[in-house]
């Protein structure tokens, strides 16, 4: 089954190709495993980028294909970075405190050892106690684990009653602002247990491991490439076939679904659901490449940046998204990281990093208007092209 | 015959206004009903109410065997459990060919996982083959609907309806917008359907109603004002003065 989907669908194998060579072409120009041409944090932006197309894709299904206009995703993103973060910043300082406390001549027991990770960790925040939710952090899997379900159940919840009391258009995109402006709020306070606006940070090394960060670079890049692989293959596998259809029906003209005996809330929540369970994966893979994560990456500006790539990059096809997301967030990081030119203009300056909104803002205007395929949308003109070419 | 639907004593008000008046009617399996009135007279609320769009203040809508009450679903279990609705104006996915209108259109499970993983089958795909014939379409399957003519997206949208194979069929001003021939075609399509189900045909157009040659009910301010054959309630003085002016 999985054979005929994939060969029915030749875009997808095409994606991946362009993935795996992608993939190859860094490894062998890296510092760990080949030329050494990309520097290691090179290496890291490269693969927090295979993460923002990871989620750009989930965007683009509950947006593009179900005319969801989410603004809460970035949350999603955000409380998967949390989990992995967690288990990270413990299971490091937990090394830490066992290694500089063995020296004692009395042995520490194991509650000067936890009291000595919670003053390491929460000290900060002024605390040394251990909160609820950090119960599990010092197990890998179970905070793997909640990478995938804690998005997946705050979704399912918000969207069933969100979804069932039948909020749509702009009031439900208002409805998840407000949801991840509530969360982010949340976790700037100290006594949220996430060390408020210190957020996680050390995230970038990998606890018992003593690689360097040349080879854990390259392969979170690995891992980011065989996600955003994975993913593309699962959103593919959702749009096609009749799931599909019913969900753009559902985008077109949700109440006529409904007199076709579709269940159409049950459709957007596993839609929904289902996307955020992504975003929560892509998160807990980009912030260990990011070395840090704090409530301000949840802010609802966040999930609006991954609107204006869905956008930028043409909604409803999920290359579209991919590309969005690489070309809009490496120029962005090009600009605002002084690696675009000023300009004089005699009387005044204009400094990309104050600029370069501006900028972005007004191309999501003008795609907006006159280009709603986006770049995306290019790809049209070659295959029409293609197809009058012989006829022609 | 048995009742299939039995709407008894229904009234709704809209911001006090009464667009539904102790409505009862009942209608059979298999029946062709026809449903006229002036403007206003509360035919399209009527099909909202049995569809699950509105929910009238009082009274019941009885379905089947087992007289369920179909007030408390809601519209999609409303479908499932076989009322298939088709609109005045022409409704269909624009964005999508007509082949996957109907497959959408189609008698299957209804839930996501179904639906999720559903794959085409043989007996699916003969079946919308039959469907576009029937309806005129074959020609037409791989192309969008959005590029059909207006009377072609109305057979469409019957075709859909059919393919859902409803046991009541609810019709909207099926001849709005159609050439006579079209309409001739749309005539014969639903008195084909009637014969195995009940199929409730809402019409402004009386010389449409004649050819179908069926019981019709007249609706005037939210309630039945006649009920009869076309020639019965035309002759009915109430009638006339309802539509020829006061």
């Amino acid at each position: 089954m999985k054979n005929s989907f994939l060969v029915t669908n030749r875009s997808v194998l095409v994606f991946l190709l362009c993935l795996a060579l992608f993939t190859l072409g860094v490894t062998v120009l890296a510092e760990a495993t080949g030329a050494g041409v990309i520097s290691t944090s090179f290496v890291k932006t490269l693969g927090k980028t295979l993460c923002l197309c990871l989620i750009a894709i989930a965007m683009d299904v509950v947006w593009g294909y179900c005319g969801i206009l989410s603004l809460g995703h970035f949350a999603f993103f955000g409380i998967g970075g949390y989990a992995i973060g967690m288990w990270l910043m413990y299971a490091r300082t937990h090394d830490i405190v066992v290694g500089s406390l063995s020296n004692d001549v009395i042995p520490a027991t194991s509650a000067e050892i936890s009291d000595a990770i919670g003053t390491q960790i929460f000290g900060v925040v002024g605390s040394s106690e251990f909160p609820l939710i950090w119960a599990f952090a010092h197990s890998l899997p179970l905070q793997l684990a909640a990478v995938v379900i804690v998005p997946g159940l705050l979704a399912l919840v918000f969207g069933w009653l969100a979804f069932r009391s039948r909020v749509t258009g702009v009031y439900l995109s208002i409805l998840t602002q407000a949801m991840t402006l509530a969360l982010s709020l949340y976790l700037f306070q100290n006594d949220s247990g996430l060390r408020g606006n210190n957020g996680l940070s050390g995230l970038q090394n990998m606890p018992g491991s003593d690689l360097g960060q040349d080879v854990l670079s390259i392969r979170f890049f690995w891992a980011s490439a065989v996600a955003l692989g994975l993913g593309y293959v699962l959103f593919a596998f959702v749009i096609s076939g009749k799931m599909g259809s019913v969900i753009r029906a559902i985008r077109d003209d949700e109440a006529r679904v409904r007199f076709l005996g579709y269940h159409v809330e049950s459709y957007k929540l596993f839609v929904f659901t289902i996307t955020a369970m992504v975003a929560g994966i892509a998160g807990a893979l980009y912030y260990p490449q990011a070395g840090i994560i704090n409530p301000a990456e949840i802010a609802p500006i966040a999930s609006i940046y991954l609107a204006v790539w869905v956008a930028i990059g043409g909604r409803g096809r999920l290359y579209g998204a991919v590309i969005g997301a690489t070309f809009v967030s490496l120029l962005s990081s090009w600009f605002t990281g002084g690696g675009a030119p000023n300009i004089d203009l005699g009387f005044y300056e204009i400094v990309w990093t104050d600029w370069w909104l501006v900028l972005l803002g007004l191309s999501f205007v003008l795609v907006t208007l006159l280009f709603p395929k986006g770049i995306g949308g290019l790809f049209d003109y070659i295959t029409i092209n293609r197809e009058k070419g012989p006829k022609a | 015959m048995s009742a299939l639907l039995e709407v008894s004593g229904v009234s709704v008000t809209f911001d006090g206004f009464r667009a539904i008046n102790n409505l009862s009617l009942s209608i059979n399996e298999p029946e062709l009903r026809a449903v006229i009135g002036p403007n206003g007279a509360g035919k399209t609320t009527f099909m909202d109410i049995i569809t699950g769009k509105t929910k009238p203040d009082t009274g019941h809508v009885l379905w089947g065997e087992q007289s369920r009450n179909l007030l408390g679903m809601s519209e999609s279990a409303i479908a499932r459990e076989g009322i298939g609705r088709k609109f005045q104006k022409p409704t269909v996915f624009e964005a999508q060919t007509v082949r996957e209108n109907l497959a959408m259109a189609l008698k299957n499970k209804r839930g996501p996982f179904d639906v999720l993983f559903y794959r085409k089958s043989a007996e699916g795909a003969t079946r919308i083959e039959e469907l576009a014939a029937e309806v005129g379409l074959t020609e037409q399957l791989p192309r969008t609907a959005g590029e059909l003519s207006h009377g072609q997206k109305q057979w469409l949208e019957i075709g859909m309806l059919l393919a859902q194979d409803p046991r009541l069929l609810l019709v909207d001003e099926p001849a709005a917008g159609m050439t006579p021939a079209e309409r001739e075609h749309t005539t014969d399509l639903l008195v084909r359907a009637a014969k195995t189900r009940a199929v409730i045909v809402v019409e402004h157009d009386m010389e449409f109603v004649r050819r179908l040659n069926c019981k019709v009910t007249v609706l005037h301010e939210g309630s039945v004002l006649a009920e009869g054959s076309l020639d019965h309630v035309t002759a009915n003085p109430q009638v006339i003065e309802v539509y020829l002016g006061r």
